[in-house]
């Protein structure tokens, strides 16, 4: 039986070394007693010291500062994984039941990092039993419910929490009477069940960067002064401190609490006992829930009362704030803002508003798609999508400018259907295409458009009435029963669905075309 | 006579409790090491205390002022209440958040203002606070602006820049709802802006043309509240509502919030105790739809009236109205399936399809992943395992419902 005997204190390369060499030598973990220096708090305790003055009273010799990279648990990973490529064709193969040199999976040195910080003693023989397994069995850490797998991840688990706790559970005091114009001095205590405090010292390093502070626990102590993070595994004893600042955070926890909603146990849960003693919130606790119910009760016995004169002044001021005034009669803004409030079809319901047509009040060519998008829905606008993006190539590679173009749909209000963080479109059905005629066919009178164009079967349908196929009346000038030219073509949403991307670049030329076509046909009245 | 801060602290603080989020996960990476200055964001959000009605204390949350121009009949700051009233000035939002900071008591910031004046005067002032804690102060912190719908462009704009999360409540989850008890606020107009700040965001999002950095801009992104039971609207109402929310604005989140009775009640609404079950549930099946693939229309279909079930979580409750879909086998399942067994979560059933590939499972196997047994064991197939007519047992829910209670009379 060998016995190997460890500070152990969380640090990883110290257990990493002796298992390493344990593993060359080819020592079964059964022949492996693992032991731990008696560090237990009462022995060595000391006061917590701050930039070598004293906190509350004795004074003591200065902490030794760590190496940097033995603060980073991250950065132990690369190395350790670094190092055991190394090993690989060394040659020092180990001996009985381990075939190779020791290597292990990325994952094992980050777990095995969080495990050695635990205070269970038996962590470091679990370690190096999952260590000596690996060697045979590669991916023994994918079994997720292999027995010494759990036990390990319960553990790293346990630590892991431990150390989350510690960032939100540790309150600083401010220490008075530093140097005039110094820099502002806290200090803290806590109480880890682990030995997470060099694990966790950094994050404070990088959030509390501008102030002195100095966290002591009796699992020992890590302090920051602006240049250098010290830590120190001398347990320390628990300061007297006493901060006026917490007064105010007890006001603000017993206020923001709700009476109405007690859940104890949901905060002990989240919360447990054992941290109350260090909490300056925590005393009020008991209080809060014992009156919980009576303030209840008090505030139903108050029966509502009457408003003071203030609510009394603001309605009148509401009141007679001016209104806007609407727009005239018979012009697109009017239009606008009466279909803005449109419920003649339940498309409304699911919509974010009303998209109208755009352009200027007299236009000579209408170009009129099916339905606004997802993109058009938060805008407001008409064609601004994916669509709206072939729909302006194709204007671009006619010479057409889109300012002089009214567009708008058959359609005014999107429909889809909800999927995950995702809308799918679909087709308007007839019936919601008959209702919107209405706002179609007066965009139409108002503009007094000399071309009409139809982008797809919904707009000639909207149009015209007309069911035929698309391909039967595409690219072909048409009258309307006003006498109204019109000309069909696709909707650009179309060309956006050809999977085949030959396909689809003959079908974007096609479309180019047609748009071309349509400019033509316009200039030509 | 003026109120010390302290008092005024305790009116802000109170006036803000109704307001669920306190959420400060999900924003960029950032800390204060470079820049020697004070703050940190890493990822996962901090709980740093908790109340006795288990909620979670993560942000200093409180109002700027409680003064409001709206009578919205849920809120207990509405004009026509009767609640003390008091407002900060900037500076001691300022003060009160660096200090707050400094003790390790909260990880930022959620600021939240009655309607005071114009909503631009209101934004504008909540806008100077973030920007100062920024630009002043060096603050790295999380920082959550409630955004008014009806404020200008250009104050939204310079608030995502500072912030990490701006919301705007949608309040209730029908329009009728909102005419009713909320006649000042605009549904229409709120939804709009959900609209807006989604495409500023995106905007955002899209590298530049000069460099290949993108803007910071919100980037834990909008969130919105809803009041539960304040209205009629069933769960079937406010989850689609939800459903439309997320879909259409890229929420990060909806909060639920059961509707709690305030001081000085409007007399439009009942004194009642919160349905807090109910808005359980609702969460519940909230994360069905966002994590586990479930449709909202699936989870609310076999539930009469449209309300979930309060004794059964509406995960077990579409297994038992599904009942052909099950048993589920673990070592052959796909993942969609696994998600849809009641008693396995996201995470063990990624441990499931890990394992799996290396050896068949046992009722054991998953027993040690921390499942369990009872809940699962009528619905998956594992190895040596078949759950025979279990999952054909009419009596099969009171398996899972909690056993009856007698009913109080009050």
């Amino acid at each position: 039986m060998r016995r190997v005997m460890l500070e152990g204190r969380g640090d990883f390369p110290e257990w990493r070394d002796a298992a390493r060499d344990l593993l060359i030598a080819g020592v079964a973990p059964g022949e492996v007693e693992w032991c731990e220096r008696d560090t237990s708090p009462g022995l060595a305790f000391e006061e917590p010291a701050f930039g070598g003055s004293a906190v509350g009273g004795a004074g003591r010799s200065g902490p030794g500062e760590l190496a940097p990279e033995r603060l980073a648990p991250e950065r132990l990973v690369a190395e350790e994984l670094a190092l055991d490529v190394a090993t690989v064709g060394n040659g020092s193969a180990a001996g009985s039941g381990v075939s190779g040199p020791p290597r292990v999976p990325a994952a094992f040195p980050a777990l095995a990092a969080a495990v050695v910080c635990h205070s269970d003693p038996a962590r470091f023989l679990l370690l190096y039993r999952l260590l000596w397994r690996l060697q045979a069995d590669r991916r023994l850490l994918e079994v997720a419910s292999d027995t010494d797998v759990v036990r390990a991840n319960l553990m790293a688990k346990s630590v892991r929490r431990d150390a989350h706790k510690m960032t939100a559970f540790v309150r600083f005091k401010e220490l008075k009477g530093g140097p005039a114009g110094g820099r502002r001095r806290f200090v803290a205590w806590f109480e880890p069940d682990h030995h997470i405090v060099a694990r966790v010292a950094p994050f404070f390093q990088r959030r509390f960067t501008d102030m002195d502070w100095l966290i002591a626990t009796p699992r020992g102590s890590a302090a920051w002064d602006g240049r250098t993070l010290t830590l120190d595994g001398t347990p320390c004893r628990k300061p007297d401190l006493a901060d006026d600042a917490d007064e105010l955070w007890r006001t603000y926890y017993a206020s923001i609490f709700n009476p109405a909603r007690l859940k104890v146990k949901a905060m002990q849960a989240e919360m447990p006992k054992k941290y109350w003693r260090n909490l300056p919130e925590a005393t009020l606790i008991p209080g809060l829930i014992a009156n919980a119910e009576a303030s209840l009760q008090a505030m139903a016995a108050r029966a509502a009362s009457e408003p003071l004169p203030y609510h009394r002044r603001i309605q009148e001021r509401a009141a007679r704030l001016p209104q806007p005034a609407p727009p005239p009669a018979g012009t697109l803004a009017a239009l606008r803002q009466e279909a803005s409030a449109c419920t003649r079809c339940p498309l409304h319901q699911r919509a974010t508003q009303t998209v109208c047509g755009e352009g200027p009040e007299r236009a000579d060519v209408m170009l009129v798609g099916e339905q606004p998008g997802d993109r058009e829905d938060l805008a407001g606008r008409p064609f601004v999508g994916p669509a709206g993006q072939v729909f302006d190539e194709a204007l671009a590679a006619a010479g057409i400018d889109r300012a002089g173009l009214y567009l708008t749909n058959a359609v005014k209000h999107f429909k889809y259907e909800p999927r995950g963080k995702r809308r799918v479109h679909q087709r308007p059905n007839a019936d919601e295409v008959q209702h919107c005629r209405f706002w179609l066919a007066r965009e139409v009178e108002l503009v007094r458009p000399k071309l009409v164009v139809a982008m797809g079967a919904t707009a000639l349908f909207a149009l015209t009435g007309m069911r035929s196929k698309l391909e039967a009346v595409r690219g072909t000038p048409m009258a309307m029963a006003d006498g109204r030219a019109l000309f069909v073509t696709v909707h650009p949403s179309y060309l956006l669905r050809i999977p085949d991307a030959g396909k689809r670049a003959e079908a974007v030329a096609r479309f180019h075309e047609d748009i071309s076509a349509a400019g033509r046909l316009a200039a030509a009245m | 006579m003026r109120k010390t801060l302290r008092e005024r602290l305790a009116i802000l603080s109170d006036a803000a409790k109704y307001d669920a989020s306190c959420a400060s996960s999900g924003t960029v990476k950032r800390d204060s090491a470079a820049t020697g200055g004070l703050g940190s964001t890493e990822g996962a959000g901090i709980c740093h205390a908790y109340a006795p009605d288990g909620r979670c204390i993560s942000l200093l949350k409180i109002l700027l002022t409680n003064f409001c121009i709206y009578d919205c009949a849920y809120c207990v700051n509405r004009s026509s209440s009767n609640v003390e009233r008091a407002r900060f000035t900037p500076e001691e939002v300022v003060w009160l958040t660096l200090e707050f900071y400094r003790r390790n008591y909260i990880e930022g910031l959620f600021l939240s203002s009655g309607i005071i004046r114009s909503s631009d005067h209101t934004m504008e002032q909540m806008v100077r606070i973030a920007r100062e804690l920024r630009l002043t102060h060096n603050f790295r912190g999380y920082i959550h602006l409630k955004t008014i719908p009806e404020a200008s462009p250009h104050l939204i704009e310079e608030a995502g820049l500072h912030a990490d999360r701006l919301s705007l409540n949608i309040e209730l989850p029908t329009d009728g709802g909102i005419a009713r008890l909320a006649p000042e606020k605009k549904p229409a107009g709120i939804r709009r802006a959900m609209g807006e700040l989604r495409l500023k965001i995106e905007e955002a999002a899209e590298p530049t043309l000069q460099t290949r950095r993108t803007k910071r801009f919100v980037p834990a992104g909008q969130s919105t509240q809803m009041i539960v039971g304040a209205d009629g609207a069933n769960d079937a109402t406010i989850l689609s509502t939800s459903g439309r929310l997320y879909s259409s604005y890229g929420l990060k989140r909806v909060y639920y919030s059961a509707f709690s009775p305030i001081p000085d009640s409007s007399k439009a609404l009942p004194l009642i105790k919160p349905p807090l079950m109910r808005e359980h549930r609702l969460y519940q099946a909230d994360w069905l739809y966002r994590f586990y693939g479930f449709d909202i229309g699936e989870i609310t279909a076999s539930q009469p009236g449209g309300m979930l079930d309060l004794d059964l979580d509406p995960k077990l409750a579409w297994a038992l109205a599904n009942r052909a879909a099950f048993p589920v086998d673990v070592n052959r399942a796909v993942r969609e399936m696994l998600l849809r067994v009641p008693g396995l979560g996201t995470k063990t059933v990624a441990a499931i399809l890990s394992a799996r590939r290396l050896r068949r499972l046992r009722l054991d196997d998953l027993k040690r992943l921390g499942v369990s047994i009872r809940k699962v064991q009528a619905f998956v197939v594992a190895e040596g395992w078949t759950p025979r007519r279990l999952i054909d047992r009419p009596d099969l829910r009171t398996m899972f419902a909690p056993a009856p209670r007698q009913l109080s009379l009050l």
